[in-house]
């Protein structure tokens, strides 16, 4: 009996009719009858639909795929049209912002126009999605947590791509859209502003990601190792505390001495993921334009620790009299 | 459920888990890196190695050949023996003789040794444009050698330091057009997004050299101040010299902290003193481009010219060859003062401990090169 909690996987299957879901208001109506997927029933319910995707789905889902297609083939384009090289070079290719020179103007098309485009349709679907999540939501009578945990994703999403460049006064400050390049732009972007590991809104960012991770795994552990005494009925365990946790409690209090409740780990965890993205926006905002140099910032704050040198002193050879640029 | 027993069931997870985890491995360098610490503790100022991969390279960088004997630096000049003669006016004959053969050691070994260059029947002809290709590299040489010790120290250059017996240098670079786009209103490359060597697989800047190893140009990019204070640097900016720091970091098998601290690549005041080293480097390299080889363009033939009709031209990598210091730091110069600073022609004979000391030093570095071989 013991091995069936120790699987990794899902392990219970519910097969049955299909069930539409609780009754709505008039006007949310749902697509599809929906029906039992064995595939799913492995990572999570069995049944699939229905769905309901409404204007706001439709056009966000629509906005989405031109982004999409934008980026796809421009790199696609890149390549000559030639498939095996669209493969092998993929992470690496990229729809790049425009030049420095173009400031906030609207570049043509192949310097700059199509990213500004795929941009501007891609911000569009991701805030139709946070509206239709806010009006299922509302219409499920849901209160608007997962609503605004979005809305915090996206705030990080708005400030890379929109209101840092923005305020910077150059559409260049923003992402690429690629693969590898998002990347290199971090790192590119560290070392022109001087290194963000001192921006202490970064640090935060990275402390609640980490914190994160943390509580998920010590969260998940603790349900799914009480499950065999009821602790996957998180909600009736809120207010009606069982064996079950109890034992989570107490194993948590002699780990650690202190534990949270059923109810105030999601709170934990909910806030945690909110300000990993909310404290990143703050630090990627502040970034050129409010601090340009994060060293020497966190140097003038008593933030950056002093190490002992262990070169012989050398200074810049380029304040040297008389030297070259 | 004894540990023994396997089910069925589990082989397919397993066996994804399996080739999950191989492919996720397959991009890593197989063990074992080595990390050897150059700073202070728990600051992460490693230089990190593979002694496999340097095994390859000490193998791949042999000394040069060994240094044959010193010449007399008395007697006549060979601008008054020879016709022609303009570089290496202030050498004696005999040294002149001894550079001579030397190069053909260093650049045309297999080839037609001294036909590589000069018509035999007229030595002091410049009908073949290699002759006058090498003598504007000797000038350069000597440039290096007398101007740059800020770089190359008393260890100097010979044509060996590039040269390693090909007929052109190994990693000299030309000017990348980028690959062939399909032109009309697609996004172009910006200048990036193509995995080359240069730049270290990356999608920065791929050709980092042409804008920044010509003619000065701007590789700083950080601040000087904490709050914005006039720093108009872009990130655009910042991909090209990110891509030449890679390419620097290739062309010497480092890593950053070879040069730089870590925790602010700008700050000079706790850098290595390396990277004093590169920036003169980066300038020296700017000049010799600038003044000794985009000027041959109209000498050399078409076939020595690059996609976009430019000549050859240094990096780091042509010297260094993946090494921290070429050649692992054997000493160029000691064994061809020939080729350092001018001396002024018709000198009087030099003292007499002078001569002896080169030739225990050429001794010494011929014993040196025969055991290296």
């Amino acid at each position: 009996m013991s091995t069936e909690f120790q699987n990794l996987f899902t392990r219970i299957q519910i097969h049955g009719p299909v069930y539409p879901g609780v009754p709505l208001p008039p006007g949310s109506w749902r697509a599809f009858k929906g029906s039992m997927k064995h595939l799913f029933g492995w990572i999570g319910d069995t049944q699939l639909g229905p769905i309901y995707l409404g204007f706001t789905g439709v056009m966000s889902l629509f906005c989405g795929f031109v982004a999409f297609e934008i980026i796809g083939l421009n790199m696609f384009a890149q390549v000559n049209w030639d498939l095996v090289q669209f493969i092998r070079q993929l992470p690496w290719l990229a729809l790049e912002p425009p030049a420095p020179g173009y400031g906030l103007r609207i570049p043509p098309l192949q310097h700059g126009g199509w990213w500004l485009m795929a941009g501007f349709f891609l911000t569009t679907s991701v805030l139709l999605w946070w509206l239709r999540m806010y009006r299922r939501a509302k219409s499920l009578g849901l209160s608007q947590h997962t609503t605004w945990a979005f809305a915090s994703a996206i705030w990080l999403f708005l400030v890379l791509g929109l209101i840092r460049p923005v305020l910077m006064g150059a559409w260049s400050e923003a992402v690429p859209f690629g693969i590898f390049p998002h990347l290199d732009w971090t790192a590119a972007f560290s070392l022109r502003y001087g290194n963000l590991f001192y921006n202490p809104f970064h640090a935060l960012s990275i402390a609640f990601l980490y914190g994160s991770t943390l509580l998920f795994a010590m969260h998940a552990g603790t349900v799914l190792s009480t499950t065999r005494y009821g602790g996957d009925r998180e909600v009736e365990q809120i207010t009606d505390r069982g064996t079950a946790s109890e034992r989570m409690a107490l194993f948590w209090r002699w780990t650690m001495g202190f534990n949270a409740t059923i109810e105030s780990i999601h709170r934990w965890a909910w806030w945690f993921a909110v300000l990993t993205t909310l404290t990143g926006g703050i630090g990627i905002l502040l970034t050129g334009t409010v601090v340009d140099n994060w060293y020497l910032w966190a140097v003038k704050h008593g933030v950056a620790p002093a190490y002992p040198h262990s070169f012989p002193a050398v200074t810049d050879p380029a304040a040297l009299p008389g030297a070259q640029p | 459920m004894s540990a023994g027993t396997f089910r069925r069931g589990h082989l397919a997870p397993l066996a994804l888990g399996a080739l999950a985890g191989a492919l996720l491995l397959a991009g890593c360098e197989r063990p074992p890196p080595e990390a050897v610490q150059r700073g202070y503790r728990g600051t992460g100022m490693v230089q990190v190695y593979n002694p496999r991969d340097f095994a390859k390279s000490v193998a791949a960088n042999p000394p040069p050949p060994p240094a044959l004997p010193p010449a007399v630096a008395e007697g006549p000049r060979a601008s008054q023996a020879f016709k022609n003669v303009q570089v290496l006016s202030d050498l004696s004959v005999g040294e002149l003789a001894r550079v001579m053969l030397s190069m053909t050691q260093w650049v045309a070994p297999q080839a037609q040794q001294c036909a590589y260059c000069h018509n035999l029947n007229d030595m002091a002809s410049d009908e073949l444009y290699t002759k006058r290709v090498a003598r504007r590299m000797l000038q350069m040489v000597r440039e290096v050698n007398t101007s740059w010790t800020s770089h190359v120290a008393q260890t100097g250059v010979t044509c060996y330091t590039c040269h390693r017996g090909q007929q052109v240098p190994t990693q000299a670079w030309f000017t990348n057009p980028g690959p062939h786009q399909p032109g009309g209103l697609h996004a172009t490359l910006a200048g990036k997004n193509v995995p080359l060597p240069v730049n270290g697989m990356s999608s920065l800047a791929y050709d980092p050299l042409t804008e920044l190893l010509i003619k000065p140009a701007d590789v700083k990019l950080t601040g000087e101040q904490a709050l914005p204070a006039g720093n108009r640097h872009s990130l655009k900016q910042t991909y090209t010299t990110y891509g030449l720091m890679m390419y620097m970091s290739g062309a010497l098998g480092v890593n950053c902290t070879y040069c730089h601290n870590t925790h602010s690549f700008k700050e000079w005041a706790s850098s290595p003193p390396t990277r004093v080293k590169a920036w003169y480097g980066i300038r020296m390299v700017r000049q010799l481009n600038s003044n000794y080889l985009l000027p041959l363009h109209d000498v050399l033939p078409p076939e020595r010219l690059g996609p976009t009709g430019d000549v050859a031209k240094v990096g780091c990598a042509t010297c260094h060859k993946g090494v921290y210091k070429p050649v692992f730091g054997a000493p160029m110069l000691k064994d061809f003062p020939e080729l350092g600073p001018p001396r002024v022609v018709a000198a009087p004979p030099a003292p007499a401990a002078k001569p002896v000391a080169r030739t225990a030093d050429a001794a010494a570095g011929a014993a040196r090169d025969t055991r290296g071989r």
